[in-house]
Parts: C-alpha cells; structure tokens; sequence
C-alpha cells in the first residue's frame, strides 16, 4: 500500500523530498504498526485466496451436509473427513470457509465504496477549492447538511428506500462518505492553491484543468490517503452492522456482519462459536486497518492534530 | 441579527422541502408502491379500485402535493401492522428511546469527563495510555458487536442482568418510563452503557485535548504561580474553560445518539423507535418508515438550527460576518 505513494512534499522547496522508503522507515518505527499491518496482509491474501485455503465452498450447497450442522469447533465432519476448526452452523457450514468468503464481501464492499467515495468527494472538494464563490459555498453547505447527520441513519433511510443488495449497500456507504473526503479535500487544496508553486504555475500560463489536476491533486493525495484508509474499517463496520439488522446484504452474499446476525440467534443456546468467531474476524480485520491509518496519519501529516 | 437568523431558518425550511422530495420520490418512484400496496392475490378490479382509491392515477405532482398536504396536517398515513396512524405509533415509542438516550449521555459524561481530565493531565503515565488505547476500541468496535458480547457475558454465561425488554414500567406524564424502577434500571444499563461507549470515546478524546490545550496557557501558570492548591487550579481553572467545547459536542451528539440507539434496541430489543424503524422496514410497513424519515429530518435540522442560532448569538464573529465563514 505504501508503494503507492508519490512523494508527498516534493513540491515544498523547504522540505528536503521524502520519497516512499523514508515513509517505510518511518512507519516499521512503530512495532504496533508494522504488526497491523501484517495482519491486515494475511487477512487481504486470506480473503483472495479463499478457495485453496478452505475445506469447503460455504455457498455450493453440494458441498454441504446437514448431518454435521451444529458441530462445536474441532469436530470432524462425518461426510467427508476434514476438521470443522471454527464449528459449523445450523445447516453444517464451515465457519472457518464461511468467514473467509465472507470476508471477500466485507473487504470488497468495504474497499469498492471508499474508493468511489474518495474519487466523488475528493473531485468534488477540489473543484470547491479552486473555484471558490458560489460553487464552493453550494458544495460546501451540502457537505455540512451530509455530515450534520449520522451515517448510520442515513445509510438506514438510503436502504429502507432502496432495499437490500451489495450494490445498494455501496452506494449508501459512498453517499454517506463522499462528504468526508470532499471537505478534507477542500480544505488541503485551500491550502495548497495558496502556495507559491501554484502561483507560479499560473504565471507560467498552464491551463487551469493541468494546475488541478497535475499540481493541485498530487499534492493533496497523502491526506486522503490516510482518510480512505481509516473509512475503509469505517465502512467496513457500517456494512456488518446494516447487514446485522437486516438492511444490508442480502442472504446469497453473506459479509462478516451477516454471518454473526445468522449466528446471533443460537447464541443464547450456548452455541456461542457461529457468530462469537465472525465477530472476531470483523473485529480484527478493523482494529488492523485503523491500527495501519493511524501510523500512516502520524507518518504522512507532521501537524498533530488529535 | 435578525437577518441572520431569519435565513438560517428559511435554509431550515428549504431543507426540510428537499427531503420531503427525496423522500417521495424515494418511495414512490423507486419502489412501486402498487406492489408494496396490494396483496398479489387482489383481482384485476380491486387492483384498479385500489389503486384510484390510493391516488395512484394521478400525476406524480398531485401526488406530492397530496403527501404534503398530508404531512402539514400531521396525517402521516396508517400503519398497516398496527393498525394506527403512524405518527401516533412512532410517537408511542419515543419515551422509551429518550430515556435510554439520556442514560446513555450521562454514562458517557460521567465516565468520560474525568478519565479524560486524567489522561490530559498526566500524559505520559501508562494509565493514561491504557486510557487512550481503550478509547481507539470505542470507536472503532462495532456498537452491535460489544452488545452481543455483553450479552453473552452478563446475560447468557453470568445471569447478572436481562439481555433484553424494558423490564418493569410506571406511568408518568402519560407515558411509561423504566429508569424509576429497579427492575427497568437493571433492563436499561446494559443496553445504555452499549449506547454510551462510543460518546464515551469522544468526550474522553475531547476532554484531554482540551486539557492539553488549556495546560500550558498564561492564566494556568498564573494560578500555580498565585500558590493555589493543584486540585483547585485542575477544578475551575482548567475545566472550566475545556467544558465549553465538551458541553456542545454532548449537545449536538445527542440527536445521534438517539440514531445510533437503532443498533442497540435492536440488539437489546428494546421497545423504541429505533427498533420500530428497523421492524418497519423489514415488514415493509411503508407509511411507518416515512414517519420516522419525516420526524428524524425535522429532528436534525431543528438541533442543527438550534446550534447555528446560539452560535449567532453568542459568537461575535459569526453575528458580524455577512456570509458563514467556511
């Protein structure tokens, strides 16, 4: 992920440029860091890689044995040999298989609408910045009527319109988010426009589209990476939580969210592992994102704002 | 002044307009209401009669018209679950959101203000790291994820406390309330310390910051140097002036608070509206869902306007300034 950035400061002539191996070594400076994002990368290869790793595909029902649903982690399947590690749910599906396919939907849903949103928000923040008057002020008081509601709700009021469905699920997850990367986006291009070398770029006579898109934009990117990556976990948790009261992904695609709501009701009957595991897949997955956006903010963002 | 106000108001009422749009054409344009409406099995002639009678051959403006109409006089249609109207069935559910609300902003407060103090004060100490590290899980553990804990330690493993209704109720200003029983306070605290964890993390967040800020101003060092006592410089000195920001985040979070309440009465299966909407919208029960859209609009754009005039009043800059400064 890191690879990906383009030397932030280059354009300050103050600041000596720092280009992506400084930024490696300042991150592997925090051991806590370097751990989540481990983590983060075995989940990811997990995720990719489901089909060779898991005894089962969870969602082939062929595969499935109704005689072994129920089974407590470590029983073996009567069908077909192989440990259930994680235990089985009612209709003898592997947990272990079903949180990593269901992981595949969590990560995919979670990284597909960060990055739309970003896309939306940060061209929509930018274009704020730079043109200022009254486009700014209308984008602007959209983005502050969007952000003064709480994103659950307004994912819940976009689904109860628009029902279930991954692609539902997205679009309310970018509709909820584009304002928080149009507002740091805005805020970051104010600051840039302001600077001498775009200044200079006018007085060289490069067109306006070139100065936002090959001056503005490079320099504006470290923030919003750091933002897309804190609202991917972000986005991440919205999903699970819409899809656990129903809102959210439908059945056939179970996320990580799902999969606990399946198992939340058999939870009172001690059979604790069908939702208990999931959860702690979720949970992990997000503490390992928000571990890695905080090291990244701390790297990228030398101004320590809380 | 007045000026200022008069069109945050008119914006008020713009938004509002904007949503009632959205939300019309949200459900009735996206879904087709004649499906949502009539029962598959209806014949061809009560198809038709129904669908007159609902208003559906009429141009989408009318429509609007009629549904605003409708809002106006506070008809928000009859819920076809229940049987009532709407608003009255929303209306019904409300005391028991607030109070859990109010519970929970008070956790929050209790629990934040001087674990943040302390944190703020002694930065460096591992306590206050243990602090701070808890404080990233509250805000990044999903809020349905530390309840289904809870009640699978509390509930299930330890019996301590009920996992879910309101317990017992008594009836005060015509509506029942649980928080003045025992036995509703031990159905409530499980369910408001849920609610509260994430506000929790915010005000404690808000709370060293502020104190971090105000530490190393003149009149903090003015005070020590007057030889007043540590426990009093702390007290009025320097929470004073950190309470300020905290009291208005505690303010305007509260509506969230009530938003993010949908999670946990699900969860805990607490008779609110939050639970109501999500029930609402798994039986499609359409004229409840609008309702609740309706109300929670006006309940926003009412704390938001709030906010904006306080801040025209009490801010100079802001009272001055002809446009908002961005």
């Amino acid at each position: 992920m890191p690879v990906d950035l383009a030397d932030p400061f280059a354009a300050e002539p103050q600041e000596r440029a720092r280009p992506v191996r400084d930024f490696a070594r300042e991150y592997v400076r925090s051991p806590g860091a370097v751990l989540g994002f481990a983590v983060l990368l075995a989940i990811v290869l997990a995720a990719v890689f489901a089909p060779l790793l898991t005894p089962q595909n969870p969602y082939d029902l062929m595969q499935l044995d109704i005689m072994d649903g129920q089974l407590p982690p470590g029983e073996s399947s009567m069908a077909y040999g192989f440990n259930y590690l994680l235990g089985t749910d009612e209709q003898g599906r592997d947990i272990y298989s079903a949180i990593l396919y269901g992981l595949r939907i969590s990560l995919g849903v979670g990284v597909v609408s960060a990055v739309s949103a970003a896309l939306v928000g940060a061209t929509l923040g930018l274009f704020a910045a730079y043109k200022g008057g009254r486009i700014e002020a209308a984008i602007m008081r959209l983005v502050d009527l969007q952000l003064s509601f709480p994103t659950i709700l307004m994912a819940l009021m976009i689904l109860a319109l628009l029902g279930k469905g991954v692609a539902n699920v997205v679009l309310a997850l970018v509709l909820v988010e584009w304002a928080t990367f149009a507002r740091t986006a805005r805020g970051v291009g104010m600051v840039e426009s302001r600077k001498e070398y775009i200044e200079a770029s006018y007085v060289l006579g490069i067109p306006a589209w070139r100065i936002m898109l090959r001056h503005l934009l490079p320099n504006c990117i470290p923030p919003l990476i750091v933002i897309a990556t804190v609202q991917v976990a972000r986005a991440i948790s919205l999903e699970a939580t819409l899809s656990f009261l129903g809102v959210g992904v439908p059945i056939t695609e179970p996320s990580l969210g799902l999969l606990i709501s399946n198992g939340y009701q058999f939870m009172f009957s001690g059979l604790y592992w069908m939702s208990v595991y999931p959860g702690i897949a979720l949970l992990i997955t997000i503490v390992a994102i928000n571990l890695v956006g905080d090291r990244m903010r701390d790297v990228l963002n030398p101004r320590k704002d809380a | 002044m007045f000026a200022s106000i008069l069109k945050r108001l008119i914006q008020a009422v713009f938004v509002v307009l904007c949503m009632t749009v959205i939300v019309f054409i949200g459900m009735n344009l996206i879904g087709n209401p004649i499906d949502l409406l009539i029962s598959p099995q209806a014949t061809q002639a009560e198809r038709e009669r129904l669908i007159v009678e609902f208003g559906l051959d009429q141009p989408v403006w009318t429509q609007y018209l009629h549904f605003l109409d409708g809002l106006l006089h506070l008809d928000l249609g009859r819920s076809y679950i229940f049987n009532e109207p709407a608003l009255k069935v929303i209306l019904t559910r409300l005391p028991a959101t607030l109070e859990l609300a109010v519970m929970a902003t008070l956790i929050a407060v209790v629990v934040g203000i001087p674990l943040g103090l302390y944190a703020g004060l002694r930065p460096h100490s591992p306590v206050s790291r243990v602090i701070m590290s808890s404080s990233i899980l509250g805000f990044s553990l999903p809020t349905f994820w530390v309840g289904m804990m809870f009640i699978m330690i509390f509930s299930v493993k330890l019996g301590w406390l009920p996992s879910s209704g309101r317990g017992e109720t008594v009836q005060m200003l015509g509506a029942d309330w649980s928080f003045l029983t025992l036995d509703g306070l031990k159905h409530m605290l499980l369910p408001a310390i849920n609610l509260a964890l994430f506000k929790t993390s915010l005000i404690l967040r808000l709370t060293r910051a502020g104190v971090a800020e105000v530490l190393p101003q003149d009149y903090v060092r003015l005070a020590h140097a007057k030889g007043l006592s540590a426990r009093r410089v702390t007290m009025v000195h320097v929470l004073k002036n950190v309470m300020i920001p905290v009291v208005t985040v505690v303010g305007l979070e509260f509506g969230s608070v009530i938003a993010f309440s949908v999670v946990t009465e699900t969860i805990f299966a607490w008779p609110g509206m939050g639970k109501l909407i999500i029930d609402s919208i798994n039986n499609l029960d359409r004229p409840v869902i609008v309702a609740y859209l309706m109300i929670i609009v006006l309940l926003f754009v009412t704390i938001n306007l709030l906010v904006d005039i306080i801040y025209t009043l009490l801010d100079p800059r802001v009272r001055f300034a002809s446009g908002r400064a961005a």
